[in-house]
């Protein structure tokens, strides 16, 4: 029920499958809009300190799916997979957490690089490190920037592998992420 | 007789102002600033300032008039003692650092007023547009300094439409100009 088996995605995999889908895509689309606010803007202020708290809490969900993962690995790919599916499904979801994990690094040096902390919607604050390079917002800002596009690419297409399996395969690949049995 | 002439005569030439001398400005001693406020909302000002720049002048208290000085800013190291924000200065909405690195100011005549006072006209680039524009100076002073050099500082003040300088961001009613400030010392070469 909770725990991956050999066939199955338990229920603790399920839910940070799609609380992390949810979470990168309102943050791509917050970011993609909030960096053209103009300055009189009632989200001028709000929008980047949401992205910012909800950028913290996915790394933290991040860390723990990880870890999860390493307790509960997911389950055999569906035997149905061809060889090159399987390949490329795991080199596109090791992309995917590299991209995150790369997202949450250079978000934090954007905005600590003066030495101010992320107050994470006023609940915590995550303390700054500083300027550990020169140029950091704008080096960081610009790896921000490409890396969001790339993980968006990718996204989709991992979304439209997960469709093609469902829709042309007709194989259980997306209906295993909702629960369903193999 | 001659030598003691001589002697005197030098000795005079060194206590005497500078005559249509060049200086340096001390930014290696960082005795000098280009600084900025802007009104935030009408509310209250908002300071920052260029780090790093370079510049030389030319002085003569007595002919003010031939007067010389040019200016090169690195605009990236604009600092506003706020990383996020200093990023967004630096960006397309403002100056533009990628496309135009540098700033300059290269004056062109300069007009007395009363003693210490004088207009100093000159070009400005900024954001790939010049302009020419006054800045309403000061000799601060000048003289020895305490390690063998000789030293003159002026300050100078201009207010700058945003929008002149093609830049694009705008930041209400209240914040359509930015004053600049310009506070240097040259090192007499």
């Amino acid at each position: 029920m909770w725990k991956n088996d050999v066939s199955r995605y338990g229920l603790i995999s399920i839910v940070l499958h799609w609380i992390t889908a949810l979470a990168v895509l309102g943050l791509f689309a917050v970011g993609f809009w909030m960096v053209d606010l103009t300055y009189y803007s009632q989200w001028y202020r709000t929008a980047p300190y949401w992205h910012k708290s909800i950028g913290i809490l996915l790394a933290i969900t991040i860390c723990l799916r990880l870890a999860w993962r390493y307790f509960s690995p997911p389950p055999n790919a569906v035997t149905t997979h061809k060889r090159w599916e399987k390949q490329i499904s795991s080199v596109v979801q090791g992309l995917l957490y590299i991209g995150m994990v790369t997202l949450f690094i250079s978000g934090y040096l954007i905005s600590t690089e003066d030495g101010r902390p992320i107050s994470v919607f006023g609940w915590f604050d995550v303390p700054a490190a500083g300027a550990l390079f020169d140029n950091q917002a704008d080096t960081a800002g610009l790896v921000h920037e490409y890396v969001a596009y790339s993980l968006i690419a990718l996204t989709l297409l991992h979304g439209a592998a997960a469709l093609k399996h469902h829709f042309v395969d007709k194989d259980n690949t997306l209906r295993r992420m909702f629960g369903r049995k193999p | 007789m001659k030598k003691l002439f001589l002697a005197a005569s030098l000795a005079a030439l060194m206590t005497l102002p500078a005559q249509a001398a060049d200086y340096v400005i001390d930014t290696q001693g960082a005795h000098a600033f280009v600084q900025f406020k802007i009104s935030h909302l009408g509310y209250s000002w908002l300071y920052g300032r260029f780090n790093t720049f370079s510049g030389d002048f030319s002085y003569d208290a007595a002919k003010l008039a031939e007067s010389k000085i040019q200016l090169t800013i690195d605009t990236s190291s604009v600092d506003s003692n706020h990383a996020e924000r200093d990023k967004h200065l630096r960006s397309a909405d403002f100056l533009n650092v990628g496309k135009h690195p540098k700033a300059t100011f290269v004056s062109t005549k300069v007009v007395e007023r009363d003693n210490n006072n004088f207009d100093l006209y000159g070009n400005l680039t900024l954001n790939g547009v010049t302009k020419e524009v006054v800045i309403a100076a000061e000799k601060t002073g000048e003289g020895k300094d305490p390690w063998g050099g000789y030293r003159a500082g002026f300050s100078g003040t201009t207010t700058l439409t945003l929008k002149d300088f093609a830049i694009s961001m705008d930041l209400g009613p209240a914040s359509v100009t930015v004053q600049m400030e310009l506070s240097v010392e040259g090192i007499r070469k």
